[in-house]
Order: structure tokens, then C-alpha cells, then sequence
């Protein structure tokens, strides 16, 4: 019996072929979206990680609270100590310390009168005697003019602020910040090259210098607004909280006292995390209704046609429950072959979107999100089995609510709707 | 002679708007073994509907029908198909073919469900199809046959589980005559020689020149039950 139904699934094309095209289709589009989304998402954090959030932080209470203010008073000190232990405790993180401050930069002409101003914000990282940082966050791609600082007392500066202040490689100008214990701090810097982002914020004024400088200017010796910590993979929010916890035993709740702040919960980036969480979810979601509403269809016109078939199945003799079962089955059948098929053409294409990217540079020129510059996929082990959900399901319901129909109708009813 | 269907006091309404209409009115009837007989009657008059009741298609509203001994407006739908499955066969007007199986696999379906070996379905399929003269049309498709060649394919697949009661829906209406006295003669023999019951439900003269039993329906009532004297 099986067998004969079988054949009949075979020989009959549009009840094989062609749905298994339809289910090919749709799985291949979810698997390849979820790679896609996966894989943009993670980019998106790993970017934000790299260029502001780190992995986890750790700074002080006090600078927590207000990291929006950039809060200098309230820096980490003692850095270097610090920085030991942390490599001690924790070998496979690496760790970078960096100064965040805001200011006015000052281009004066020949007699030292103002020339033009801009409002910048600026970083001290390490630039000099150290790779570390300038791989980290890729900025080789982004020297747009110059080169790197070399010497103290060099700096570089967005494109677009240096534009607007008429400057040329090699001007001096002055940084106009205050100092750590709340002065104001006045430092000369030389402009010896310029960065562009492609990120509207960091693009409209930004200042990258050598920490050491930064420390000279703000009198912040051996302290440092904020260490960034980086596993050696991507984001681990189960890591990150463990490390929390680690971290702040005592809880004693001083200003003073240090904290460690998984990426998740700085102030921009939970919402990035939480929906990469759900990004599954939400694609399944999606496509099990839009597929279930096609394949709802297919299979409602199929079992239409089909009435037919049914009620002459139901004449000779077959039961109900079998001829629903078989129509059921069907469609497990179906469902099955088609998303094997469609997660296999979907990881093709995920794949090679992982490796080669799409160089999506100049369509988000100037993004507010802090989106990498090369789309990539990404296959997760939820790739493999995620377009199974919808393929699966939505034939099944399709194919059950199609079915509904010859249960509901007398036997001698399907007939009557085929002549 | 055994009695295999015995129809008491049927009424059968369908409803229509707010209220009913009643296809059948209080039918009366009995069939016995090797039955050769007609439901005979003007359109709307209820051959149909009373055909499908006998053949647990649909179920009475009042009365009740018994199919070899099984009430037919008792029976749950499992048992329904169970009794169709052993002891019915089914002709319709348009033939009704699966139209991706071949003409043995169509004639072999019915066996299929009644779970005989295989050899045994072999032998039976080739028996019946040389009853009906289509030995040389076993792997054709539906598509590929004529009218009348479709109507015998359904004829084999009626008789092939050797039931005991045939009911057959107008199984000449879309043929031309030559094909329809193939057809009748074709179910007269097997009639004969299997003893196998049929009840016709038609209005076409040539199906009536063959019947050995005329029941007339007007209105959803029986106007008249004659036998043929041959
Ligand atoms: N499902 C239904 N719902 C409502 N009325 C129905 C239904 N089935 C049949 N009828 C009515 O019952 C009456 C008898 O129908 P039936 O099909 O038995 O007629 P018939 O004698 O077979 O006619 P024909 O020769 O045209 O096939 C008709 O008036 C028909 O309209
Ligand atoms: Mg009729």
C-alpha cells in the first residue's frame, strides 16, 4: 500500500516535484537569511566590541555610572598593576586600556591666534611602540590620509573635522580638555594623519592619539578611563557574566571600586545582543507563517483537486483515518526532501557568503550603526537545522488543513465537487 | 433466495435554506442475492441519494437500511468503509480513474486495501481484466484509453474483490450506445456467472432493456417495482 502511494507521489508531479521546489525554495531563503542575519549581527557586535565596548570593561563604579559624561575623575589607577594581575588570572583575554575625553581642538595660524575650533571627541590608545590596537580596530583600511603617530605628540584626526578645519598633514594643534582632577588641560598635538570611519559619530569629530600622550595631556599617569577585555572568540555572554561575578566579590558599591560590565549591559549594545538572541527566532517565525500561508495554499488547491481521489479512495473502502494519514505523510515526505535540499543549497550560498563577503562599503557610507564595512555570513549549528522548522511544519499544516476537508464533508459529498 | 439489502421506512432530507428537503420519503425495498436491478426514475427524484445510502456513501435521516445485515445509520465511519471495502463495489458515471496509475494498478487498489499477498492480486487482476476483455490495456494510463475502455477498467475494479453487491451511478452516460451494450452485457455475464448483485440507479432506455428489476422513484417515493419476464 505504501508503496502504491509512492508511486502515485512520484508519477504525480505536481504533487511531488513542484511542492519540493516550493519547500526547496523557502528553506534554502530561511537558512540563508539566518546565516545572513547571523552573520551581520555578529559582525555588528564584535565591531562595536572592538571599537568601544570590548567584550566586558572594567572601570571604576563612579565612571559606570556616568559613562556617558566620559567622567575622567572617576578613571581607573594604578593601571599597570592592574593590568598584570588581569593577565594573571585571566591568560586567554587579552586586555587594552584606553582614555575616552571630550574637548575643543584649536588650529591657531602663524601668530598663535585661532584660525578654527572644532568640538572633538577623542581616544588615547595605544598607537605607538604596539600593533595591538590598530589591528584590533582595523585601522590600516581606515587611514584615509598620512600615516600613523610615530613620535609623541602625534596625532590623528577624522577626515571630515579636518577638512572643516582647513588643516594640512603636519599642523599643529592644540587639544583644550580638562585634566583629570577637573582643570582645564591644554596639549599641542601635530597632525600626522587622518582616519575615516564610515560611522557618522566617530566620523564627525574624533581624535585618536597615543594613551601615553593622553596621559601627559589630562595628567592622568598610569590610569586610564576604561580596560577593555577580548576573548580570544567572539562574545560569550555566559563567560562575560561569570566573569562579573568574579569580579566584583565584595560589591562594597565605592565610587572607586572597580567593575566589570559585559558588553550586554552597556548602554546601546543590549538591544544588538538581545536581538542577535532572538534573530532565530524571529526569521522562523516569519517564515513558518509566510511559508504556511503558501504552502497552506499549495496543499488546500492540491487536496481541492484531490477531493476526487479521496472520495473514491473512500468508496473502495479506505478509511478515513487512512486516507488522511496518507495525505499527511505525504507531506512529511515532502517537507523532508525539500528542506534537505533547500538547507543544502542555502548552506552553499551561506557559505561562500561567509568566506568572500559582500563589500557593502559605499551603500552604508555613513551609517549611525556601528556596521562593518563587509557583510558576511555566518553558519551557527542552528543553520543546519533551522530551515527544517519551516519546511517541515508548513507542509504538515498545510496538508492537515487542506485534509480537514475530507473529514468534514460526507464521503458522497467529495464527489459531488468533482463532477 | 438471501436477502442482502433491505431499505425500511428510509427517509433521507437534506437541508436547504431554513428548512428541508426530502430526497427520500418513506422507500420500502429489498434486494436479494444476484439481482440484476434498476432504480429508474426522472431527474431529482432520488436514485442517487438512495444508491449512495445503500452503499454507506451517506447516511439515512429516518428509517434504516440494512446492508447485509449491517444498519447503515448505525455504523461509525471505520465500519462503513469496512463494509464497503468487503462487500461493495462502486460504477460511476465518470469513471472515476486514478489517473497516475496504470490500469492494473487501478484494478489492483481494492486488493491492496483488503491486505492479499501478492501473488493472489496478480492473479485476480488478470482474471477480472480478462472478464472485461482488457488484457492487452494492463499497462496503459487512463488517459490513453477510450471512454468505454475507461468504464471497463472501473467495471474490473468494482468486481475484482468478487463483492457482493455492485451499485452502479449512470455507468452509461457518457458513452455511445455501441460501448453502453459492451458494458451491460459485460455486467449481465459476470451477474450470471458470479452471482454478484447489481443495483443500477438510470434513466437510460438501453441500461432498462437490460434489467430483470424495474423500481420506479418519482418524488423521493416508489411508484412502482416490476420484475421483467424474459
Ligand atoms: N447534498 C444535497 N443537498 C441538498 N439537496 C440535495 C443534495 N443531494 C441531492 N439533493 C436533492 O435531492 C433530490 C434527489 O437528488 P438525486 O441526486 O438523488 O437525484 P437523481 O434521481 O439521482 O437525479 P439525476 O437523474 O439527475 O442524477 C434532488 O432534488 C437534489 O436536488
Ligand atoms: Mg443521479
Amino acid at each position: 500500500m505504501i508503496r502504491f502511494l509512492f508511486k502515485g507521489l512520484l508519477r504525480d508531479k505536481s504533487r511531488s516535484l513542484l511542492p519540493v521546489i516550493v519547500v526547496a525554495v523557502g528553506v534554502m531563503m530561511t537558512v540563508f537569511l539566518h546565516a545572513y542575519l547571523e552573520g551581520i549581527l555578529n559582525d555588528s557586535i564584535e565591531e562595536s566590541a572592538r571599537l568601544s565596548s570590548g567584550h566586558v570593561k572594567i572601570t571604576t563604579l563612579g565612571y559606570h555610572e556616568n559613562s556617558s559624561q566620559r567622567p575622567n575623575e572617576y578613571a581607573v589607577t594604578a593601571v599597570d598593576r592592574l593590568l598584570e594581575a588581569l593577565k594573571h588570572d585571566f591568560p586567554d583575554l587579552q586586555w587594552s586600556e584606553r582614555i575616552l575625553f571630550g574637548g575643543l581642538l584649536d588650529a591657531p595660524d602663524g601668530e598663535g591666534y585661532t584660525r578654527s575650533q572644532g568640538n572633538v571627541a577623542g581616544a588615547g590608545i595605544r598607537l605607538i611602540g604596539s600593533d595591538e590596537e590598530i589591528e584590533r580596530m582595523d585601522l590600516r583600511a581606515r587611514l584615509f590620509a598620512g600615516r600613523f603617530p610615530e613620535h609623541r605628540g602625534e596625532v590623528l584626526i577624522s577626515n571630515e573635522l579636518f577638512k572643516k578645519m582647513k588643516l594640512r598633514l603636519g599642523d599643529e594643534v592644540t587639544l583644550i580638555s580638562s585634566s583629570m582632577y577637573g582643570d582645564m588641560a591644554m596639549y599641542n598635538f601635530t597632525v600626522c594623519g587622518t582616519l575615516h570611519f564610515g560611522i557618522a559619530a566617530l566620523d564627525k569629530g574624533m581624535v585618536y592619539a597615543d594613551i601615553e600622550d593622553v596621559r601627559n595631556a589630562l595628567y592622568m599617569d598610569d590610569a586610564a578611563g576604561e580596560i577593555l577585555g577580548f576573548f580570544p572568540g567572539n562574545y560569550d555572554e555566559k563567560r562575560a557574566l561569570q566573569l562579573q561575578e568574579a569580579f566584583a566579590p565584595d560589591g562594597s558599591g565605592d565610587e572607586f571600586s572597580l567593575v566589570l560590565t559585559p558588553m550586554s549591559k552597556a548602554s546601546g549594545m543590549d538591544f544588538l545582543i538581545l536581538y542577535s538572541r532572538y534573530a532565530g527566532f524571529i526569521i522562523i517565525f516569519i517564515f513558518v507563517f509566510a511559508m504556511s500561508i503558501v504552502l497552506w495554499n499549495a496543499g488546500l488547491l492540491g487536496g481541492l483537486r484531490r477531493y476526487g481521489e479521496f472520495g473514491l479512495r473512500l468508496a473502495i473502502g479506505e478509511s478515513k483515518r487512512e486516507a488522511y494519514g496518507s495525505l499527511v505523510g505525504e507531506a512529511v515526505l515532502i517537507g523532508l526532501v525539500g528542506s534537505v535540499a533547500g538547507t543544502a543549497i542555502g548552506l552553499v550560498f551561506a557559505y561562500l557568503m561567509q568566506e568572500f563577503g559582500l563589500n557593502a562599503g559605499d551603500m552604508i557610507k555613513d551609517s549611525t550603526l556601528m556596521l562593518p564595512t563587509v557583510f558576511r555570513a555566518q553558519i551557527t549549528p542552528m543553520t543546519y537545522v533551522i530551515g527544517f522548522i519551516p519546511g517541515v511544519l508548513s507542509t504538515v499544516i498545510g496538508a492537515m488543513l487542506a485534509g480537514i476537508g475530507i473529514y468534514k464533508r460526507q464521503t458522497a459529498q467529495l464527489f459531488k465537487e468533482l463532477t | 433466495m438471501k436477502s442482502i439489502v433491505e431499505v425500511q421506512q428510509l427517509i433521507k432530507k437534506f437541508p436547504v435554506g431554513n428548512g428541508f428537503f426530502t430526497a427520500l420519503n418513506e422507500v420500502n425495498l429489498s434486494f436479494a442475492e444476484g439481482e440484476f436491478a434498476g432504480l429508474v426514475g426522472p431527474s431529482g427524484s432520488g436514485k442517487t441519494t438512495l444508491l449512495n445510502i445503500i452503499g454507506s456513501l451517506d447516511v439515512p435521516s429516518e428509517g434504516e437500511v440494512l446492508v447485509m445485515g449491517h444498519p447503515v445509520g448505525k455504523l461509525t465511519a471505520a465500519q462503513a468503509a469496512l463494509l464497503r471495502k468487503q462487500q461493495l463495489g462502486f460504477i460511476f458515471q465518470s469513471y472515476n480513474l486514478l489517473p497516475v496509475y496504470t490500469v492494473y494498478e487501478n484494478v489492483e487498489f481494492p486488493l491492496l486495501l483488503l491486505d492479499l499477498p501478492a501473488s493472489e492480486r496478480k492473479q485476480r487482476v488478470l482474471e477480472t481484466l480478462e472478464w472485461v476483455g482488457l488484457t492487452d490495456k494492463v499497462k496503459s494510463r487512463p488517459a490513453a484509453l477510450s471512454g468505454g475502455e475507461c468504464q471497463r477498467v472501473a467495471i474490473a475494479r468494482a468486481m475484482v474483490k468478487r463483492p457482493a453487491l455492485v451499485l452502479a451511478d449512470e455507468p452509461t452516460a457518457n458513452l455511445d450506445s455501441e460501448n453502453s451494450h459492451r458494458i451491460l452485457q459485460t455486467m449481465l455475464k459476470l451477474n450470471e456467472e458470479l452471482k454478484t448483485s447489481f443495483v443500477f440507479a438510470t434513466h437510460d432506455e438501453k441500461v432498462i432493456s437490460y434489467l430483470r428489476r424495474i423500481i420506479r422513484l418519482q418524488d423521493g417515493k416508489v411508484v412502482a417495482d416490476e420484475l421483467v419476464n424474459l
